[in-house]
């Protein structure tokens, strides 16, 4: 039976690390699609269709998983037994530059100064690129979980942010 | 025992179907080409479905009666399946006669209450005799295109028409996707295509990657409720507001409306047409209609589909510059309102050199064409996505998203209960699907209802509901009491879909009707459903017969040669039996068959050196 209990990276025989190859993550899901996908299935047996059907959902899932830093992070810490979503602290220098963030956000929204968004995507995008430089040190390198826990909490907020820009930015075009 | 393991036999042709809002086609590669298939009257069948009173009668033959006997005569009815009235504006009720009921709408004619799937299902059957006489056999199986943006509920319905029909639907495919196969296929190019697909009553948009041989859907975005008939309908009002004309006789109104779209199709090639139309009681309507005064009346229209557009660029994250090549699909986009538009959007010129109305069904030929087998395995590749988000409702209406839009399928998630009161044996759930955060503006889908949790103290009994969406679009339901292990059965009760038994009963009125014996159906599907498993059990042993011990090997065997007895008798209920015996002595063998499968997949080994 399939199921979820081969952890996502032995299931694409990747080591399980923040760092990871997107490129060699890709062919791999892609080479095991073109084994388990259902189309792949249409001249087999009931039985070996339902089995398809599971393999190539699973094959998604953990794909989804690992591409997605965040997700990637969310999950490496779950394998090591720390829940990243528990009431852990932030660091108040923290919550405060995003309280500001998020005020600058809303007011360029009311506004609709497409401009004063575009900045702030950039910063948005610099402060989550450092995020995740820093998550791969203290996930691979310092193993230190705690840590990489408040990091992902910190990442979770700005792609909050980043998608609400997004929608916000498409709703604007229309 | 002896067993002959036999060479796979060539499977049967399958076909690729375009069951459009307008036309529909039938497609087959014949000689390693895809083809459409022509009838009497060429390659278009008109989407039309007259009920005489001594026959129901398909396309050309139809579509005379629709401006004559406009209540008994269905076109479009694409735009019906899987939809209720309360869905339809005003445009798209008349000229017909609804019943008064809940969930899909059913037309009164004639032939009493008939369901779109039924309509639907008179098309389909039409192009599979067609390709069966193109072929000078029954078609083995038949992929059906549909639009990326339809829901689970007008999937369904979809695929309700081709059993109906007596199809055996090997997948319901989105017709953008299947544009891009024939074009990716036909240009061998690599990158990022946007397909524009603006049928007669639906327009999708799809921007799909294709590398490696792998058809890759990023997003879709569209709107089931705009098409070419929606061109016809604003000019038509136009014209009536234009000659004080109120209202209209459903068969006035059809006369107009005829007009209209020629009027429509003439635009495309002339600046200017002039048009008289034949109203009842001797009236008449005479106009001269100029290419830009159309535009200047659609232009709203146009720009409709570009809300989409630009949804879908979003959810791919990609900017405009970054598509390669847009391709244009279905006949409406032969209008040169369309063509400019797109071409000033994108900055470049759309392709166009596969004819629109076609190139859905040939790319849909070529899906069935590797579906059966008649490639090599691992030619290509296709991950598409589900269009709209499903989700469950909750307390005070609200949705919880389980499943988000734009996700590659298949996938499958799983979401926890717990009982309320003790012994509580039910639950039941009620499936939406969209994007707004109310249940009541989402899609009603199916009410599910779980039976058989084994009886707890309230709040022990955890139950996992995990809603799996097939690589159709199509939505299934299990549940399981984590603590017991024990499967929960599910029933649904589909919002807008025909239950089980009003399938039943219309599969045994369409026999009482055709003076077929249902039984003598019955044996054939169950044989040919027998047939595909011994050969697909067949082909597993010519593989990987090395994977089975001797004991597990004559199990096998054993339950092979039962069925090949059985299909030597008439019975079907025998046959079925022996088909679920064949099925369970070959479950470990898939498991392991599948295990190995990954493990070649990653050993590094292409598909082809395994293959040989």
């Amino acid at each position: 039976m399939v199921t979820g209990e081969r952890n996502y990276f032995e299931f694409f025989q990747l080591p399980p690390q923040f760092a990871l190859d997107l490129n060699e993550l890709d062919s791999r899901y892609r080479k095991i699609q073109a084994w388990v996908h259902p189309d792949k299935a249409a001249r087999l047996s009931e039985i070996e269709k339902r089995l398809c059907l599971q393999w190539s959902t699973l094959a998604s899932e953990a794909y989804r998983t690992l591409k997605r830093p965040l997700e990637r992070a969310r999950y490496l810490l779950k394998l090591y037994g720390v829940d990243p979503e528990e009431k852990g602290e932030v660091a108040r220098e923290f919550l405060l530059e995003q309280i500001e963030q998020r005020e600058a956000f809303e007011q360029a929204l009311a506004n609709r100064d497409l401009k004063a968004l575009d900045r702030l995507a950039d910063r948005l995008q610099a402060a989550m690129d450092d995020l995740v430089g820093a998550l791969a040190f203290l996930l691979d390198v310092d193993r230190n979980y705690r840590q990489a826990a408040e990091l992902v909490r910190r990442l979770a907020f700005l792609e909050t942010l980043w998608d609400k820009g997004n929608c916000a930015r498409t709703e604007w075009s229309e | 025992m002896l067993l002959t393991i036999q060479e796979p036999t060539p499977a049967a042709q399958a076909v690729g179907i375009d069951l459009g809002t307008t036309h529909s086609l039938v497609a087959a590669v014949i000689g390693g080409k895809a083809a459409v298939l022509a009838g009497d009257h060429g390659v278009l069948l008109p989407s039309v479905v007259s009920y005489r009173p001594d026959r129901v009668e398909v396309g050309h033959d139809a579509r005379r009666w629709q401006t004559e006997d406009p209540q008994n005569t269905i076109v479009s009815v694409k735009r019906y399946l899987g939809r209720a009235l309360d869905d339809l504006p005003e445009e798209f009720r008349l000229p017909y006669r609804f019943a008064k009921r809940e969930g899909m709408v059913r037309f009164e004619t004639r032939a009493g209450s008939i369901s779109p799937v039924e309509v639907s299902a008179e098309i389909l059957k039409v192009l599979k005799a067609r390709a069966a006489q193109a072929l000078g056999n029954e078609p083995g199986g038949a992929v059906i295109t549909v639009p990326a943006y339809f829901d689970d509920a007008q999937r369904q319905a979809t695929k309700d028409a081709a059993r109906l029909a007596g199809l055996n639907l090997l997948r319901l495919l989105n017709e953008p996707t299947a544009a891009a196969i024939a074009y990716g296929l036909d240009r061998e190019t690599e990158g990022i295509y946007a397909v524009y697909d603006l049928g007669g009553g639906t327009f999708d948009f799809s921007i799909l990657k294709l590398t490696d041989g792998v058809f890759e859907v990023l997003a879709t975005s569209g709107d089931p409720m705009l098409g070419g008939d929606d061109f016809d309908q604003t000019v038509c009002r136009f014209l009536m507001a234009q000659n004080g004309i109120d209202s209209l006789e459903p068969v006035d109104y059809r006369r107009l409306l005829e007009a209209t779209r020629l009027a429509k199709e003439q635009l495309s090639l002339d600046e200017q047409v002039s048009v008289e139309v034949e109203l009842g009681r001797g009236k008449k309507l005479s106009f001269v209609l100029t290419r830009q005064t159309f535009e200047q009346l659609t232009a709203n229209l146009v720009q409709r589909t570009f809300v989409s557009v630009r949804q879908a660029l979003s959810l791919a994250g990609l900017a405009v510059k970054e598509i390669q090549e847009v391709v244009l699909v279905g006949g409406a986009t032969r209008m040169p309102c369309i063509r400019r538009a797109v071409a000033e959007f994108f900055g470049k010129l759309p392709l166009t050199d596969l004819d629109p109305d076609q190139v859905v069904a040939i790319g849909a030929a070529l899906q069935a064409d590797l579906l059966v087998g008649n490639r090599a395995r691992g030619d290509w590749l296709l991950l598409d996505v589900i269009p709209l988000s499903l989700g469950i409702e909750t307390l005070g209406g609200v949705v919880e998203k389980i499943i988000p839009r734009n996700s590659t399928l298949p996938i499958a998630r799983s979401q926890e209960f717990t009982t309320w009161k003790t012994g509580q044996t039910a639950m039941s759930f009620h499936v939406v699907q969209g994007e707004r955060e109310l249940a009541r503006d989402c899609r009603s889908l199916a009410r599910f209802e779980l039976r058989g949790i084994p009886p707890m103290a309230a709040g022990v009994a955890r139950v996992q509901v995990t809603f799996q969406v097939d690589a159709d679009g199509l939505l299934s339901v299990s549940a399981r009491e984590i603590n017991s292990g024990v499967e929960a059965s599910v029933s649904v009760i589909p919002s807008y879909g025909l239950s089980e038994e009003e399938i039943a009963q219309m599969l045994k009125d369409a026999f009482a009707h055709a003076q077929q014996d249902l039984e003598a159906r019955r044996l054939s599907e169950q044989r040919a459903e027998a047939m595909r498993l011994l050969e697909a059990v067949e082909v597993a042993l010519a593989e990987d017969r090395a994977l089975l011990d001797e004991a597990q090997f004559n199990v096998i065997t054993q339950a092979l040669e039962s069925l090949r007895t059985a299909m030597e008798g008439r019975d079907w209920q025998a046959i079925r039996n022996g088909i679920e015996a064949l099925n369970q002595a070959t479950v470990e063998f898939a498991a392991q068959r599948m295990d190995q499968s990954i493990r070649r997949a990653l050993a590094g080994r292409t598909v082809e050196s395994i293959a040989e």
